[in-house]
């Protein structure tokens, strides 16, 4: 009989729980005997992760030396003002072995790559090695698209621009002597970047032809490196690193890493001698210029701060089951009697 | 066509506006020729071709004009054109934060969903254009010399139509002819006004006496009528012929598009409004729209974060600069010149970057916002929709929202204003008693059958419930209809299928008939008038055989016959045979139409044709239908019985004669084809059906109505054809209808009137005192009036029958300037109306009808519940003052435990003291109970099981006022003073502080003046429930308005937000759906302000560490589509989906329904809270990255991105907190938001090397997929982000649970448990409820010296001496005697009211404080002690009166049945002050 009458009513609704709203449904309820516990066993899980992470981090060795010269005993102190070519040097001493593979970093603080203006300042089809963009810079690199005499400049923008150009060497002092240690500069860029976001046009000086380079810079981007043609141009492993802009006024940039010979193991304990073709000016901008030397675990560079970020955020899950344990004893119970 | 119906709505109203502006100049009339005279061709000459074709165009847009049209229409939506300003913006280079395309995408995508949703509208609309524009139709052509197929759009206004039987009428049209004999078209008209019962359609008078087939081509008259409007009821205008005659045409003569022809095979008519001109067309109105209050208060709060977005920028542009000024002269490597290598100045630099802060911070004022909400309101319109406890079987009837955007508005009603008849009551009628020539009948056997029904509804669905429907079933199937069972079985049977479920199921079956539930059709007369019918019938029988005059009945009984002539023949029912339910019973004898011309009366009133009786000429075919239809009535078994009883009681023995001359007839004529016989009536309103069904009974029946003459079968009488002269159809402002026939017995011109007992009662002949019949005259008079007021007092709708008989001179005189009324054209309703009142005048009373307007299933019930929910009902009628007290007290409306204040005054002035009065009576009264501490300490007790008046408190908006347990009756006259602008502040103080008001004989203007005044005054949500066209104002003023979807036509429903087939599921719909709309909205609309306000402020603090530059960590692309796509579908769906509470204990504890009254769920303060909540999860989610990552080599991207993942994981775990019920469509949502969050990810990082300037963060996330970082950074950051909320939620839940928390406790409990925990008293519930009550009890103490010392010393002068001095009719009303101090002000104030504003009225009311529990759960008290003496201990500040009371229980048992009279004695109160 119903199902006669639900075919002469046209108008009757389904009565499907869907359309009824009485989807079977769970309905979490915030009550004390399951925050508690819950509480309690995230807080021992964060504790647990947040000790790892410190041990960890604790583990890494760093080494940072600062070079910008603002103090007039710094070695570095002459080459501030000089806009000669000027080379500085320091020594440090390592007291245990710096467990490999060390990382060279340099470092810039007060240095705002991630301003807006500057980070849009680049094309990247130029930097793809697409041709057209040579003869004719996007617009997103004004004012730095063409010099005065109207020439593009490859590659253009404010940041290739402003690239850094300090160079280091780091030399071991063994025995009174003198040993460079070597410094890997391959691989210290993204992969993607050397392989596909930034590519060099076949034959270099050819295209280069008709292209001026960056005001700033001393040489064109087709002589950053004549020795390696894998790292010269476009592809040039520096240039790479300088072009993926920092995430924050203070930053560090991969400079080379540590892997040969000798030091494939880390350095050993001993002086060492870090000199420095002092070329970028940072005093526009109260910046400081710094080397690091690091080396690295399966988080990255030693950074204490999440290890005991984890061990803060478990105590408090702890801290506040207990709190709402005492009251909710206090009042709940209260009232249940 | 109902779809296309509620689809018109601008469109329409444009074309029509475009029309105007076209003619200009054309005059008030229009003016149709037929188009036979001129080609179709030739436009040129035809006059008609400026009126509007047929075809209709309800689209909004073509294919070209769709674009401009439909962005011109978005662009009127602010919000639209600030995100379009701010997306071109983004083109200018210097202020660009974007890729300037990619920054259109939002805006795009706005629009075109939009675009989109209203193209498949207007499709919608177009295929329903199409497939109406192609029905076909027959018009007459001209070249065939015939009717053609020809679709409708093709019709033009001037086309001969030929209608067939079960056509739609295309246009409206002039009807000419027809097949029917009577020169009638019948036309159902449900598609108009929702009206099933058939009307009837004359054609147009100069046309009858064509006896040949309506040719065409002869037809040469013009048309004249007026301009297309959308008044269904008229249409005025008259039809020139060739020789200058004219003949008016009335509405009678007009069929309206959309209608149906029934019982009619064939008609000829001709087009007068085509398309978009016809009324039905022109009385579309499209769906509403309004601003809801939580509309409202979101758009406070998009300024609120417009204004934060401001700061922000401002904020930003200004820190910016600073850090300009830091580097002086040097530029940093890293500061990059203007584009044309320029320095820019400071100033400069900071109002570009302001700009661009606005580009990249836009997302702070939700743009999808607009559209979520839009597309969440459509699926809970589509859930309300679908609910299958909204849908009424009996009708087929499910809920409509006509207005889209205001579902919310339903969980935050404070008041609800219902009509009476119709909403409440079924609108069912049922005869249950009358009074005839001064006598009551009472009809005790008819109301115990009422009142069997009743028991009946509820046996049947138990019998139901157990699966037992297979003896029934059997009985339904042996016969074709319930009523036959009803007439040849026992009294079981009887029972079984008078049952509600049978009558249910016998609607369903014949679905187009009205009326015809058997309680109302069957009425038990009452013996002792069945009595006196067959004896006056019977001696009419012999006179009349004897050829004596009529007159000489004696008028006792004259009166009696002439009482259920009036009963049978006053009114418009159509006689229908059931098994053939549109076929109009033929009882025609000999064609006669009437009278119409004066010259025809005077033909007709000859003495050669006065003498001949209509009556003897009774036909065979009649013999059949008449002679069953008595049968069938004599044949009941409650009948039979009656008269058993009857036998043995009061016979005297020529009654015996009487019966045993008819006895046998109904012996002899067994049952056989019963159902055959079973006439149905169909009448425009129940009660008319209803008197007819009565007189029926009393074996007077109508048995055939035409135009021109009605037939009444009499006992022993037989046959009786009426003349029908005139019918003076009835008005709301006559309030009375009256026909004018020649009486076949006496052959006088005699005029039956009938109507309400207030207008009647004044238009009777004052009985002249001098002689004995005059004499008793009065006394019937006096008797009915006495009559009258008990009948309403019993809740029963009252109607005065009266007849007048005219001389022959009289009536001529009156009928020649009645027909030069009907022929005017302009003014014609008022010269019909004076004329209506010319004939309406010295009428001779018959008696009186009490029938009774039963309630609605569930309305005492839903009343309850409504009422613990918070809501104020006040009930505005128009109905008497006792019939509307009675009423509200059968549904619980009134309480009899509470006091009612009745206000009736006669003037202004009285007006004004009583309110004053009643305000001070109130003031004292309350004020003093709840400063009694002894009482307050065992009033808090009470209290708890009270939880509807501590809950009342909370509701802060009325904080000022209390709601006492207080009822407030006040009528028409009174009310009408009352909102008068100097009175209507004292009269709302009374009325909000009494739980229940009555507004008796209102008028629809007054209904909406004082929603009006009520929504307008005290600022809250206002619901305005009613059915007929008379509650169509007060429910286009409220905030809501919901219509009932009853019999009384669709005016209502038309103007209706929702309409609603039974006012029972108004309960449904507040408490349940209401609520769910207003917490799913709510949070919705929070938890956006939050989710945006989240996203913006991690931006907004990487500018600290990006020179204030405009940077942005989050790639573009993400940022842009973040709101729009990854986070978008899990709120959707929690806010279409989410419960709070299970609807079961929604409606279980009303109280739930408060939090929406008071907005708890969204409140001003939570906006702000939210957005300190996403100031400081959007720290977390920043600066834990940001110490994670400092001093590393990370590049911007790589950085961003863990936080642009992080903040989403924040954000969808922060409404998973929201979120109270998790349904698969949740989970499924959120995963897949994640799913397309990486998905994207994934395929933008690996889509392009080089694309995306500037930000291009090719192959990041693949990297950040390999990084142990990035997943412990997940992990933590939420974690910390969401703990705050999480814990306050916990602990919340845990400690102190709100209302609504408590009910999802409940939930979680097993149904049984919990039916057994809601079963419990409320005390249990309260201790469940957790410890709110008694965080508020503590303000308890501050109530206590709210009162003013000044005013105490007022109330101790007793009120009542002044009051009678002054003579003013005043009724404080008080079911019990405790409250003895009522009213007692000095007369030297009641002397000169002081003027009152709004202002004044506060304080005269002083505030009881946000909480006293105590002062509103006063009456429990008394209601469970026997007496109480509250004693106040003589304290120096309190100079209260104390008094004593005594409440007796004999006082409060039942109700009374004239409560309206239960005013206390003064001597009963014994106030005495203690100072």
């Amino acid at each position: 009989m119903v199902k006669e009458e639900q075919e002469e009513s046209s108008n009757r609704p389904d009565n499907t729980a869907f359309t009824q709203q009485r989807l079977p449904a769970w309905q979490p309820i915030l009550s004390a005997s399951i925050v508690i516990p819950m509480f309690l066993l995230i807080g021992a899980a964060f504790i647990g992760v947040g000790v790892a992470l410190f041990i960890t981090s604790r583990d890494i060795q760093l080494q940072e030396l600062d070079y910008t010269g603002d103090d007039s005993e710094h070695p570095c102190f002459k080459c501030r003002t000089n806009t000669e070519k000027c080379t500085c040097s320091m020594t440090f001493s390592i007291p245990t072995l710096f467990k490999g593979p060390v990382f060279f970093y340099y470092g810039l603080t007060n240095y705002f790559q991630n301003q807006r203006k500057y980070g849009a300042s680049k094309d990247d089809n130029q930097l793809y090695g697409d041709l057209d963009y040579f003869t004719n810079p996007s617009t997103d690199c004004d004012p730095y698209t063409r010099d005065s005499k109207n020439m593009p400049i490859v590659p253009c923008g404010a940041l290739a621009n402003s690239m850094f150009n300090d160079s280091f060497s780091l030399s071991h002092t063994v025995n009174g002597v003198q040993k460079i240690v070597p410094l890997d500069g391959k691989g210290i860029a993204w992969w993607t970047d050397y392989n596909i976001k930034y590519r060099n046009p076949t034959l270099n000086s050819v295209f280069f032809s008709g292209t001026k380079k960056p005001t700033n810079w001393p040489k064109p981007i087709y002589e950053l490196d004549t020795t390696d043609v894998y790292n010269n141009g476009f592809i040039n492993q520096d240039f790479l690193v300088w072009m993926r802009r920092a995430a924050l006024p203070d930053f560090r940039k991969l400079y080379r890493r540590i892997t040969h010979d000798d030091y494939a193991d880390g350095l050993p304990a001993g002086n060492y001698t870090l000199t420095i073709a002092y070329n970028y000016p940072v005093h526009s901008f109260n910046g400081k210029k710094k080397v690091v030397l690091s080396n690295v675990s399966w988080m990255g560079g030693k950074n204490d701060f999440l290890g005991i970020a984890y061990i803060v955020v478990g105590s408090m899950c702890v801290v506040m089951s207990v709190v709402m344990l005492i009251v909710y004893a206090r009042f709940k119970f209260a009232e249940d009697v | 066509m109902a779809r296309d119906g509620e689809d018109t709505g601008m469109a329409k109203a444009s074309k029509a506006k475009r029309q105007r502006k076209k003619k200009p100049k054309e005059n008030k009339t229009r003016t149709v020729h037929a188009n036979i005279h001129y080609d179709n061709a030739k436009g040129e000459e035809n006059p008609n071709r400026h009126y509007a074709s047929n075809k209709i165009k309800t689209t909004k847009y073509t294919v070209l004009s769709f674009l401009p049209k439909n962005l011109f229409e978005q662009f009127h939506r602010f919000a639209n054109v600030y995100f379009v300003f701010i997306a071109l913006l983004n083109f200018v280079p210097v202020v660009n934060a974007f890729q300037p395309e990619l920054a259109l995408a939002p805006v795009v995508f706005i629009l075109s969903v939009t675009a989109i949703k209203d193209l498949w509208e207007d499709y919608r609309r177009h295929r329903s254009d199409k497939e109406i524009n192609h029905m076909d139709c027959l018009v007459y052509s001209r070249e065939a010399k015939r009717y053609v197929e020809k679709y409708w759009k093709e019709l033009r206004v001037g086309d001969f139509i030929r209608l067939r039987c079960n056509e739609i009428l295309p246009a409206d049209i002039l009807l000419l002819t027809s097949s029917d004999p009577d020169h009638l078209c019948h036309i159902e008209t449900a598609t108009l006004d929702g009206e099933t019962n058939l009307k009837q359609r004359q054609i147009v008078r100069s046309f009858f006496d064509l006896d040949c087939d309506f040719d065409p081509l002869k037809f040469s008259s013009i048309i004249e009528c007026e301009k297309p409007n959308n008044d269904l009821n008229r249409f005025r205008g008259y039809i020139i012929h060739r020789n200058g005659r004219r003949d008016a045409l009335h509405k009678e003569n007009l069929l309206l598009r959309g209608c149906t022809v029934r019982n009619t095979e064939e008609a000829v008519g001709i087009v007068i409004y085509a398309g978009h001109e016809t009324k039905a067309m022109l009385n579309n109105n499209g769906p509403r729209y309004k601003r809801s209050k939580l509309e409202r208060q979101m758009n406070v709060d998009v300024f609120w974060c417009a204004f934060i977005l401001l700061v922000l920028c401002l904020f930003v542009a200004v820190g910016h600069g600073l850090w300009m000024f830091q580097y002086g002269d040097k530029r940093p490597v890293f500061d990059v010149l203007s584009p044309e290598g320029t320095d820019l100045s400071l100033v400069m630099s900071v109002i570009y970057l302001f700009l661009t802060m606005i580009i990249v911070f836009q997302v702070l004022i939700p743009i999808s916002l607009f559209v979520s909400i839009e597309i969440v309101k459509i699926c809970q319109v589509y859930f309300i929709h679908q609910d299958m406890d909204l849908y009424d079987e009996e009708t087929d009837s499910q809920l409509q929202c006509r207005a889209l955007n205001i579902t919310e508005d339903l969980g935050q009603m404070q008041y609800i204003f219902s009509d009476k008849t119709g909403t409440l009551t079924e609108n069912k009628m049922v005869f249950r008693r009358c009074t005839v020539a001064g006598v009551e009948y009472s009809h005790d056997a008819n109301a115990r059958r009422i009142a069997m029904y009743q028991e009946i509804d509820s046996e049947e669905e138990e019998f139901m419930s157990h699966g037992g429907t297979l003896p029934r079933r059997d009985s339904v199937t042996s016969h074709q209809s319930g009523r036959v069972v009803l007439r040849s079985h026992s009294t079981k049977s009887h029972r079984r299928t008078g049952s509600r479920a049978e009558a249910k199921r016998a609607s369903i079956l014949s679905k187009h008939t009205a009326f015809s539930s058997p309680m109302e059709k069957d009425v038990t007369p009452d013996p002792q008038l069945l009595d006196r019918v067959n004896e006056c019938s019977s001696q009419l029988d012999f006179m009349r055989f004897h050829h004596q005059s009529m007159s000489h009945l004696p008028s006792g009984l004259s009166d009696i016959i002439d009482f259920f002539i009036a009963l049978t023949i006053c009114n418009t029912v159509v006689v229908t045979s059931p098994n053939q339910p549109r076929h109009k019973v033929r009882t025609r004898f000999e064609l006669k139409s009437p009278v119409k011309t004066f010259e025809d009366f005077i033909k007709r009133f000859t003495p050669s044709r006065l003498t001949s009786g209509s009556n003897s000429s009774s036909s065979s075919s009649l013999n059949r239908s008449s002679n069953r239809g008595c049968s069938s009535l004599l044949s009941s078994p409650s009948t039979e019985s009656t008269l058993t009883k009857l036998n043995e009681e009061h016979l005297s023995g020529t009654l015996e004669q009487a019966f045993s001359a008819f006895s046998p007839q109904y012996d002899e004529k067994p049952p056989d084809h019963p159902e055959e016989g079973e006439l149905r009536y169909e009448a425009e309103s129940p009660d008319e059906a209803a008197l007819v069904y009565a007189a029926r009974a009393y074996k007077c029946s109508l048995v055939g109505r035409l135009p021109d003459q009605v037939t009444v079968e009499l006992p022993h009488l037989g046959k009786l054809t009426f003349e029908l002269l005139h019918t003076l159809g009835f008005d709301s402002t006559r309030k009375r209808m009256s026909v004018v026939v020649r009486h076949p017995l006496t052959d006088q011109i005699t005029v039956y009137t009938k109507g309400a007992d207030s207008v009647i009662m004044n238009l009777i002949k004052p009985p002249d005192t001098g002689n004995t019949k005059g004499k008793r005259q009065k006394k019937i008079f006096c008797r009915t009036q006495n009559y009258l007021n008990l009948y309403a007092a019993d809740g029963l709708r009252t109607l005065c029958i009266a007849k007048k008989t005219l001389s022959k001179e009289e009536y001529a005189r009156w009928l020649q300037r009645h027909l030069e009324a009907e022929t005017t054209i302009q003014g014609r309703e008022e010269l019909l109306f004076e004329s209506a009142l010319r004939l309406e005048t010295n009428l001779h009373l018959l008696g009186a009808t009490g029938v009774e307007d039963r309630l609605q299933d569930g309305v005492p019930e839903t009343i309850a519940t409504l009422r613990k929910a918070g809501l104020q009902i006040w009930v505005l009628t128009g109905d008497k003052q006792e019939t509307a007290v009675n009423i509200a007290y059968a549904c619980k409306l009134l309480d009899p435990d509470e006091e009612i204040i009745t206000l009736n005054a006669d003037s202004q002035e009285d007006c004004g003291v009583l309110l004053e009065e009643s305000l001070r009576y109130i003031q004292s009264k309350f004020l003093c109970n709840s400063r009694d501490p002894s009482t307050k300490t065992f009033l808090s007790n009470i209290a708890h099981f009270e939880i509807y008046p501590q809950s009342s408190l909370s509701s802060s908006q009325t904080a000022h006022f209390m709601v006492h347990r207080l009822g407030l009756v006040i009528d028409g006259r009174t009310l009408a003073y009352a909102l008068d602008k100097s009175l209507e502040d004292k009269f709302l103080a009374i009325a909000r502080s009494c739980r229940s008001v009555l507004c008796c004989r209102s008028t629809p203007l007054q209904k909406s003046m004082v929603v009006k005044l009520v929504r307008n005054k005290l600022k809250v949500m206002t619901l305005a429930i009613g059915d007929g066209a008379n509650d169509v104002s007060m429910i286009q003023v409220a905030d809501v308005g919901v219509g009932i979807s009853g019999q009384e036509g669709m005016q209502a429903v038309m103007a209706s937000d929702f309409a609603l087939p039974r006012f029972r599921y108004l309960q449904k719909l507040l408490l349940v759906h209401g609520h769910w709309c207003y917490s799913r909205l709510a949070n919705m609309i929070l938890y956006y302000f939050y989710k945006n306000a989240m996203l913006v402020t991690i931006v907004f603090w990487y500018q600290f560490y990006c020179g204030f530059s405009g940077s942005a960590m989050i790639d573009q692309w993400y940022l842009i589509f973040f709101n729009l796509m990854f986070s978008a579908f899990p709120q959707l769906i929690t806010g279409t989906l989410d419960k709070d509470v299970s609807q079961e204990t929604l409606q279980q504890l009303p109280q739930l329904y408060m939090s929406g009254q008071n907005s708890e769920e969204y409140k001003p303060y939570m906006f702000w809270m939210n957005m300190v909540d996403a100031f400081y999860q959007s720290l977390v989610c920043f600066f834990i990255p940001y110490f994670a990552y400092a001093d590393s080599d990370v590049d911007l991207f790589t950085w961003g991105t863990p936080i642009t993942t992080i903040a989403l994981f924040t954000i969808l775990m922060h409404l998973g907190i929201e979120t109270k019920t998790w349904t698969w469509m949740n989970w499924l949502s959120i995963a897949f938001s994640v799913a397309l969050f990486f998905t994207a990810a994934l395929f933008y990082n690996a889509s392009c090397p080089t694309c995306y300037s500037p930000s291009n963060s090719y192959w990041t996330i693949q990297r950040l997929l390999q990084d142990p970082l990035f997943y412990l950074l997940c992990a933590i950051t939420p974690m910390l982000a969401l703990l705050p909320r999480y814990f306050y939620r916990a602990c919340q839940g845990t400690l102190f649970p709100s209302v609504a928390q408590a009910g999802r406790q409940l939930d979680k409990l097993p149904s049984d448990t919990r039916r057994n925990v809601l079963g419990l008293s409320r005390f249990k519930m309260r201790s469940l409820l957790g410890a709110g009550p008694n965080f508020l009890s503590l303000s308890k103490p501050k109530v206590s010296q709210t009162t003013t010392p000044g005013s105490s010393q007022d109330k101790q002068s007793p009120m009542k001496q002044t009051r009678k001095e002054k003579g003013q009719k005043i009724q404080l009303v008080l079911p019990h005697s405790h409250a003895p101090s009522h009213a007692t002000h000095s007369p030297r104030l009641s002397g000169k009211p002081k003027p009152h504003s709004t202002k004044h009225s506060d304080e005269t009311l002083p505030p009881p404080g946000p909480s006293s529990p105590s002062q509103t759960a006063s009456p429990p008290l008394v209601k469970q002690m026997v007496s109480i003496h509250l004693n106040l201990p003589p304290d120096g500040a309190s100079q209260c009166v104390t008094y004593t009371q005594s409440s007796e229980g004999g006082l409060r048992c039942g109700r009374v049945a004239e409560p309206a009279h239960r005013t206390v004695p003064a001597a009963e109160r014994a106030p005495h002050t203690s100072l």
